[in-house]
């Protein structure tokens, strides 16, 4: 088992003909994620990486019936390329690209849920269940098939992450990127349900950085509904208030989303903290 | 990205949203000429900064001659104010906002964000105003209100009497206060607004609401669609080093340590910082370098932290994902010769790779300290710098 993607996924590339669709899509297929096919508008009836291109996410839909889509179009033209997926009855959708305005992000929030899509982030590096499917830009190579979920809002510490679960030789049943927007598509929340009821996982590692209450939010749910072990890392305490660090997210507004606050909440809810980057690892084999 | 109060309350009377009447001024000359247009016999002078807190700090004065605002456009315009939310260089002050006097019977507080929690906007409405909104909100949780609305409502009617109820306006003022909430939003939505705050609104002597200060944030992943918001940027209210590296797409944000750290990733530069400090050092700086680190990325990255004179030692921490770590060794071999580095560089390569990128850097004939282990890295960076 595992969450979200696996040998079934049937992948739709939205912006395929790009240069960051072209890189990763070509990743993803000698990852063994199958590809099914891409949009781009104004390109379709041709064929690229050996899939057939479409114009449209219908069109696509009704040839080769996709069941996720991930999305690699430039930021002005997610807000539409996201509702055309959701609309086109795709249920999972996942945005790689960062630089969506916030704005944008609140109609498409509204959007899918009200249709019932599953949206993975943007600004993330997608999801990847080792040795199934990769649908992000992720390194295939440092993933092990395995028993730790690993939920993230930054890409590079998921593979931190992720490299020391693989060391110590519990590898990932799945890995999600929420990403560092302030409204994603997916909550810590959301992914940490499907976890609970994966069979496979038997850990999850939980990694948060600096701004809004979306890792308070998860201690408290943590505490009140999930039974497997958590291990936490808080990215961000030496970051200054006010401001923006990278991440459209990762701001500390009003004394408001510091790591010290994260942490004593995560630990107050029986969440495992993780002290410092290079101890995840260590202390997911202490729960174990 | 931030506006200036002036350009803000510009933005509200487009909006027809009440302001005071006043001029902004970039240079003593047009001083006097201001005051008389405005007319009274009472002004208040702004200097324009990016920060709060400038009333404590002098920066905001009640004259009442043209001759004592001519004064007082001398004393600040070319110099830095320095308040509590400045750093202790303070921010240049280019332009004074001066305006009409008002007399004021209540203070009230209004703002405007996005909240991530309800995602929706909330407006946050306040009976105290002039003070730290924080405070209030710790003190008297009962002065406050929140209350959201849909980024698309535009009969905002019932969300305004619910805040005007908490301000408690009286029934003149509430018929002016819901078509001001009304085209708050609209300003809000159509600039694409992430902070917007009013603090005071007052209730002059006629009993009419006014704006008094303007404080806005502008979403900078929107400003490609706002090009008139964009050409508000003033450059020199930013640290030079941050607004440096904006224009590189590079995040910086300047720290008082003495390690500067490259890293790719924001989570994985701030999980860097975070060590250095966990084993006792002090990082000088968040720098992004991007998913990719090129040669030129890095050679720019470099450039902007050694400008910081306090860096002892640069620690690189680069994760490679789908760039292998042996392209990324010689990308900053590359960028080191070029950028002529004379301080002690760290290079952590990790991921695709990375044994091959780490024995490239080993066998490159410049001082290049390689360490495949985060948490050695970090220790060596530390012991460096002392």
């Amino acid at each position: 088992m595992s969450i979200l993607v696996n040998k079934d996924t049937r992948l739709l590339v939205q912006g395929f003909t790009g240069s960051q669709g072209t890189l990763h899509s070509e990743q993803s297929i000698l990852y063994g994620t199958n590809i099914v096919g891409g949009v781009t508008p104004g390109k379709g009836g041709n064929t690229h990486l050996d899939k057939p291109v479409f114009n449209t996410v219908e069109e696509a839909v009704k040839e080769v019936e996709p069941n996720a889509s991930i999305i690699f179009v430039p930021a002005k033209f997610c807000k539409n390329s996201i509702i055309e997926a959701a609309e086109a009855n795709i249920k999972l959708i996942v945005c790689i690209t960062e630089g969506i305005p916030t704005l944008d992000m609140l109609e498409v929030k509204k959007t899918v849920d009200e249709l019932g899509v599953r949206l993975i982030g943007p600004n993330c590096p997608g999801v990847i269940t080792p040795g199934e499917a990769k649908l992000g830009i992720m390194p295939g190579d440092i993933h092990l098939p395995g028993s730790i979920g690993i939920i993230s809002r930054s890409g590079t510490l998921t593979y931190e992450a992720v490299k020391q679960t693989t060391d110590i030789g519990f590898g990932q049943s799945s890995c999600v990127g929420i990403g560092g927007d302030p409204i994603p598509g997916s909550s810590f929340v959301d992914i940490l349900k499907l976890f609970e009821d994966d069979e496979k996982t038997e850990a999850i590692v939980m990694v948060g950085e600096i701004g809004g209450n979306a890792e308070e939010t998860a201690a408290e749910y943590i505490r009140d509904n999930i039974s497997k072990p958590v291990v936490s890392y808080i990215a961000g305490q030496t970051a200054p208030a006010g401001k923006r660090m990278g991440h459209a997210g990762a701001i500390i507004a009003g004394g408001k989303g510091t790591a010290k606050d994260k942490i004593e909440k995560l630990k107050k809810c029986g969440v495992h903290i993780a002290d410092n980057l290079v101890s995840i690892g260590e202390k997911v084999s202490e729960v174990l | 990205m931030n506006l200036h109060e002036y350009q803000g309350k510009q933005l509200f009377a487009e909006y027809n949203i009440p302001v005071s009447k006043g001029k902004i001024i970039f240079s003593p000359e047009e001083v006097i000429n201001a005051c008389n247009e405005i007319g009274g016999t009472k002004w208040v002078v702004k200097t324009q900064v990016h920060a709060g807190g400038r009333g404590k700090s002098g920066g905001v004065e009640l004259v009442d001659s043209p001759e004592m605002a001519l004064e007082f456009s001398k004393k600040w315009l070319g110099k830095r104010l320095v308040t509590y939310q400045t750093d202790s260089k303070g921010q240049l002050v280019n332009s004074i906002l001066i305006e009409e006097c008002t007399e004021i019977k209540s203070e009230l507080y209004l703002s405007a964000v996005v909240d991530r929690e309800s995602q929706k906007i909330v407006f946050i409405g306040s009976s105290e105003g002039g003070v730290n909104i924080e405070d209030v909100a710790k003190n008297y949780p009962d002065k406050i209100i929140y209350q959201g609305v849909e980024y698309k409502d535009q009969n905002l009617v019932d969300q305004s009497i619910n805040i005007a109820n908490v301000l408690k306006l009286n029934d003149d003022q509430t018929k002016q206060f819901v078509p001001m909430i009304e085209n708050l939003l609209r300003l809000f939505v159509e600039n694409d607004l992430s902070l917007l705050e009013i603090n005071p609104l007052v209730i002059n002597d006629k009993g009419d609401l006014l704006c008094l200060d303007a404080k806005i944030n502008i979403d900078s992943n929107a400003l490609f669609r706002q090009p008139k918001i964009n050409d508000m940027y003033d450059e020199t209210q930013e640290d030079p080093q941050e607004a440096e590296a904006a224009n590189n797409d590079l995040s910086y944000v300047s720290l008082d340590g003495n390690i500067g750290c490259m890293v790719n990733g924001a989570g994985l530069a701030m999980g860097t910082m975070d060590t250095i400090k966990y084993f006792g050092g002090n990082p000088a700086n968040f720098l992004d370098v991007g998913g990719t680190a090129t040669q030129e990325r890095v050679t720019k990255a470099f450039k902007i932290i050694l400008r910081d004179p306090d860096v002892k030692v640069v620690l690189v921490n680069i994760f490679g994902g789908i760039v292998r770590c042996d392209l990324i060794a010689e990308g900053v071999i590359a960028a080191i010769k070029d950028v002529d580095i004379k301080i002690p560089v760290i290079v952590r390569l990790e991921g695709n790779n990375a044994e091959l990128g780490a024995e490239i850097l080993l066998n490159s004939n410049i001082r290049i300290i390689s360490i495949n282990d985060l948490a050695e890295a970090a220790k060596k960076s530390v012991e460096l710098a002392k």
